[in-house]
């Protein structure tokens, strides 16, 4: 990575350090008399200062964040194989669909006949979206994976409330993504782990143990963390079920397998789509993405409001209706990445999607393939499309799996997830989607080759990288100790 | 690994010095070392009851959160509070200026582990 | 083959050839039969004209905002819209990369969610703001359960005034029960404020984590906010100001000038499109003695080992994949981009630029207030006498819905009907402006208001 601004790009707020009069943007002329805002308003709640942001001029904002972007990896620029994350190309097209002014400025409270397309393109997902997983209900509400998780197990936590049923207990395998026992605990329940077989699945032992008539849910991973299949899935799911609970599936993997099998036929009573993974919307420096959960038969009578109901050739919105757990957030959702997830639906199809997680899983067993010999394996069975290695080999010299992460950042690649999942010590776990070419993975695996070389003949090298960022090692544990998250016209405090 | 001879060991890494009628403790170089280097500890309010086992609070790193036990039963008499600007010093001296509290109790009767045993333990664990 | 995924038919021969495998089933030979598919029961993919304008064609089916007169707020306005802003945002390096989990090659995005956290800070008057959270009703939502949190779990009432947008309240109450959170709603007074004293009558002593108004107000109206923290504090609660209208602080004064302990809300107003109600911003502002029980992501300055200036998470140890069931927040992905949009905007249109455009939503309020008050047909404002910001409650003979309707008919959209989402005020439509209004377009509202009553 060697590409990084020319010059040092001060905060915005050391700019214009004289706070001379300019100007960024001009207003619409105000052709109606101007108030004394202290004529209508208390005088004591108004503001006395401006806010602090300096004027600048249109140029120098333009100026200011193309040098930001200078420092910045992004998908455009190599592989990004962040594992879990599915990184994947974010076609143009997408961008251009979420932008068209009919989709883009309408209000969410016109009237449902002013926004029939709207409705309608909502309806066409949901429809998408339950073909692509064979389930019987969903909602495009949720704002991202997490949040769709919390959909998930409300809804869980409904259904067996309506059956008198209330229990106390959600099972997350020790192989989870942190999100899970998060939402377990934010949804009213205790998350209580399930212990890893020696193949990286779920102990199926364990489970039977575990599954106890005070437990409402099971959230599993599929394929899980480690990319590898929960081939007893169906054991699992009816082992569950028989003893009166339900099945969340987290959905976050579902780039493994669109198109070659479907969730409802594996026994699962809900599960989100981060449609900014596995249905290509941008990752935007952290969001915004968008978390559909697709439910079972039993889920559907508690899906969140406002629902988009078809009517012969026309769509409405109900926003009532009791026996929903509500409303998960405002309005229908992150309609515009919903957009963008359409718009990758309608162009790959179903052919496409197939080819999409065949080359996905294909080039993360090329990468397991090349790697496995210059790096620890720790877990053998067959994985799908990503692969976890650690860096036990490594760290008899004093190598760990940072070290050789920000070495990648020498080499122009993003690193893979580091430290996760948890049951791996020293995890590199490597995902590496469909999207670039094979010439980039093999450039991928050169790279990681010439670490495992230099961890043995220099290793100083690697412990010390990176060496050709735009900023060396950062220091986040004086970041932690001498906390300053915002800037002060005295410094930053 | 620095196990000094005169303490007493608890199973999650704490140690435990007899003062007087109070108990200082603290955690074990090899579990600070273990955690890396300490941004936060959270220590408990004085004059909170703690039985054996006990959590007492927990030590932060960038990307990892620890829970600390009580290795004896007794009263939280007083708590390190140079901790709150300095946790450096549980990394940086351990068995003095870094230790997280003092209970009034005993060593005495706990189900504690000597030098040799704690070294033991750990030499099994890093096998 | 498609040119979305990055090998061709060759390539994925060759490929299974140095794996020692004859066919990709044989990759997936993990997943039961059981549960497999041949051939997903969707249409076939299409080429890019022909998915465009399927598109086009579904945006052809609703009218755009630009093409009609709006008076639409309730939680989503129309404000100028510098051009500089979706470039920003159309740049790959942004819109292409993650969370910055590796501060080395992430700077940017580093370092503009730092801007937002600043600019956020300074227009709540509060010490620290997060990286961004979904949207103004989940914002609403984690304050409560950081009210609840920092009063240790043990105060499990939440005080609400029933003027916070009754949308975002029923976002409440969707994770209120699962927390064990009583929330308790409080009605306005007759002229559409909350009365401090009621908020402490329901709040009680050492009973209540977070008393939460919206300032200003679903009605427009601007909340009495020294007396809400004052009552708050009484009753040993938080103090939590909403904002729905972001760009108000333009001209107010942030909750955290007055005493509140959190001030959150939603920014889409800084520079997001309407978008049929997402990708919007929610925000989250506290102060910096609380910040441990803060959700959601943070950025923090730092150096590198060369000693230069940087920035990188921080605190992570409060989040779920650090600190799984015990985590502030389930909150993973936010809404980064957003916040990126909203940095932009406000360095565009600067400081004294947003005094600027607020005082003009202000005027332009006025003298809308000025036009309706005397439209006729027995439609009203509700309450004449403010404060308002940018917003009115309009009442008359008829439903707000019923009015809507009409004057649709008429290309106007008049407002939100009030009663929405229920509500214990007179029905009629809460009717918004900003400085996109023109006075043509509020000609056309008296007009079409007169054709119809």
């Amino acid at each position: 990575m060697k590409r990084r601004a020319l010059r040092d790009e001060p905060l915005i707020f050391e700019r214009n350090p004289g706070r001379a009069r300019r100007q960024g943007f001009v207003l619409p002329p105000l052709d109606v008399p101007a108030v004394d805002p202290a004529s209508v308003i208390p005088a004591e709640l108004l503001r006395h200062d401006e806010p602090g942001c300096p004027d600048v001029g249109e140029m120098e904002v333009v100026q200011h964040f193309h040098r930001l972007s200078q420092l910045n990896y992004a998908v455009d620029e190599g592989l990004y194989p962040l594992g879990s994350c599915t990184m994947k190309y974010n076609p143009r097209l997408n961008e251009q669909t979420a932008r068209f002014p009919g989709l883009a400025s309408i209000h969410p409270l016109q009237p449902p006949e002013q926004v029939q397309g709207a409705l309608r393109l909502i309806w066409e997902l949901e429809r998408a979206l339950l073909a692509i997983t064979g389930m019987a209900g969903v909602t495009l509400q949720p704002a991202a994976g997490a949040h769709g998780e919390l959909a998930g197990i409300l809804m869980i936590r409904r259904a067996l409330a309506a059956r008198g049923d209330a229990r106390s207990v959600v099972l997350v395998p020790d192989s989870a993504h942190g999100t899970n026992p998060a939402t377990a605990a934010f949804a009213g329940y205790e998350a209580v782990e399930v212990p890893s077989a020696e193949d990286g699945t779920v102990d199926l032992e364990a489970l039977d143990r575990l599954m106890t008539d005070r437990v409402a849910a099971v959230m599993l991973t599929v394929p899980n963390t480690l990319g590898v299949f929960e081939h007893q899935i169906l054991e699992i799911s009816r082992l569950v079920h028989d003893r009166g609970g339900l099945v969340y599936m987290d959905g976050a993997n579902l780039n493994a397998f669109v198109g070659r099998a479907l969730p409802g036929r594996m026994g699962a009573d809900a599960m989100h789509i981060n449609l900014h993974k596995t249905f290509s919307t941008p990752h935007g420096g952290g969001g915004p993405g968008a978390g559909p959960v697709v439910v079972s038969e039993t889920l559907v009578p508690h899906l969140p409001v406002p629902r988009v109901v078809r009517d012969g050739e026309s769509f409405r919105v109900v926003h009532d209706d009791p026996a929903s757990i509500g409303p998960m957030r405002g309005f229908f959702g992150n309609f515009l990445i919903l957009v963008r997830a359409l718009t990758y639906i309608r162009s790959l199809g179903a052919d496409g999607l197939r080819e999409m997680s065949s080359t996905a899983v294909l080039y993360a067993n090329l990468i397991r393939h090349r790697l496995a010999g210059a790096y620890h394996l720790p877990y053998r069975s067959p994985s799908l499309h990503e692969v976890v290695l650690d860096d036990s080999r490594q760290a008899a010299r004093d190598i760990h799996n940072v070290d050789i992460a920000k070495r990648l950042l020498d080499h122009g690649f993003h690193p893979p997830t580091m430290s996760f999942p948890l049951i791996v010590h020293g995890a590199l776990m490597i995902e590496p989607a469909e999207s670039v070419p094979p010439e980039e993975i093999d450039a991928f695996c050169d790279a990681m080759l010439a670490i495992a070389a230099e961890a043995e003949a220099s290793p100083e090298v690697v412990r010390g990288a990176p060496h050709d960022t735009p900023v060396s090692r950062v220091d986040e544990v004086r970041a932690a100790r001498q906390l300053k998250v915002r800037w002060t016209p005295e410094g930053s405090s | 690994m620095n196990v000094p001879g005169d303490l007493k060991y608890g199973r999650t890494h704490e140690w435990a010095r007899e003062e007087g009628d109070l108990v200082v403790v603290g955690i074990t170089h090899y579990a600070q070392d273990q955690l890396g280097e300490v941004v936060y500890v959270e220590l408990p309010e004085v004059g909170n009851g703690a039985a054996a086992g006990d959590e007492l609070g927990t030590l932060e790193s960038v990307k990892a959160v620890s829970e600390f036990n009580s290795p004896v039963g007794g009263e939280v008499v007083e708590v390190n509070e140079r901790l709150e600007e300095e946790p450096n010093l549980v990394n940086e001296d351990p068995y003095g200026d870094g230790w997280l509290v003092k209970i009034s109790g005993t060593v005495e009767g706990e189900d504690l582990l000597d030098a040799a045993e704690y070294t033991a333990m750990i030499e099994a664990e890093g096998a | 083959m498609h040119p979305w995924v990055g090998a061709g038919d060759d390539d994925r021969r060759r490929i299974l050839a140095e794996l020692g495998l004859t066919s990709i089933d044989q990759l997936f030979a993990s997943i039961p039969d059981g549960v497999c598919v041949d051939r997903l029961p969707i249409a076939d993919g299409a080429d890019e004209g022909t998915v465009r304008a399927e598109l086009a064609s579904l945006g052809l089916a609703n009218l755009s905002l630009d093409c009609a007169p709006s008076f639409l707020g309730a939680g989503v306005h129309r404000h100028v819209q510098p051009s500089v802003v979706d470039a920003v945002l159309s740049r790959a390096e942004f819109f292409t990369s993650y969370t910055p989990y590796q501060p080395e090659i992430t700077q940017g995005t580093l370092q503009a969610i730092f801007e937002f956290q600043t600019l956020i800070c300074q227009l709540t008057g509060l010490e620290v703001a997060n990286a961004s959270l979904y949207d103004g009703a989940t914002a609403l939502v984690e304050a409560a359960l950081f009210a609840h949190r920092v009063k240790r779990g043990k105060l499990d009432r939440v005080v609400v005034a029933e003027t916070v947008h009754p949308m975002y309240r029923r976002v409440l109450d969707t994770y209120a029960a699962p927390a064990s959170l009583e929330v308790v709603v409080v009605p306005p007074r007759e002229n559409g404020r909350t009365d401090a004293s009621d908020l402490r009558a329901a709040a009680g002593d050492g009973l209540t984590c977070c008393v939460v108004v919206q300032s200003p107000n679903f009605l427009g109206l601007v909340e009495d906010l020294p007396a809400v923290a004052g009552a708050a504090r009484e009753a040993g609660a938080l103090a939590v100001q909403v904002v729905a209208e972001a760009v108000s602080l333009g001209l107010l004064s942030g909750g955290g000038t007055h005493g509140f302990d959190v001030v959150c809300g939603e920014a889409q107003s800084f520079g997001l499109a309407p978008g049929f109600g997402g990708p919007h911003l929610g925000f989250f502002a506290c102060r910096e003695a609380q910040i441990r029980q803060m959700p959601g992501r943070l950025v923090g300055e730092t150096v590198d080992s060369g000693g230069r200036r940087a920035f990188c998470l921080t605190l992570s140890t409060r989040e779920q994949h650090i600190r799984r069931a015990k985590a502030t927040s389930n909150i993973c992905t936010n809404q980064g981009l957003m916040a990126l949009a909203a940095t932009v905007w406000l360095e565009a249109i600067g400081g004294r630029g947003l005094r600027q455009l607020a005082a003009a939503c202000l005027a332009r309020c006025e003298d809308l207030k000025r036009r309706l008050a005397a439209v006729g047909g027995g439609w009203r404002l509700a309450h004449p006498a403010g404060p308002t910001f940018n917003e009115l409650l309009l009442i008359g003979p008829g439903t707000g819905a019923e009015l809507a309707r009409r004057l649709a008919e008429r290309g106007v959209l008049a407002g939100v009907p009030a009663r929405t989402w229920g509500g214990s005020w007179p029905d009629g439509l809460i009717v918004a402006a900003t400085e996109r209004t023109t006075v043509a377009d509020v000609d056309a509202l008296v007009r079409a208001i007169g054709e119809a009553t």
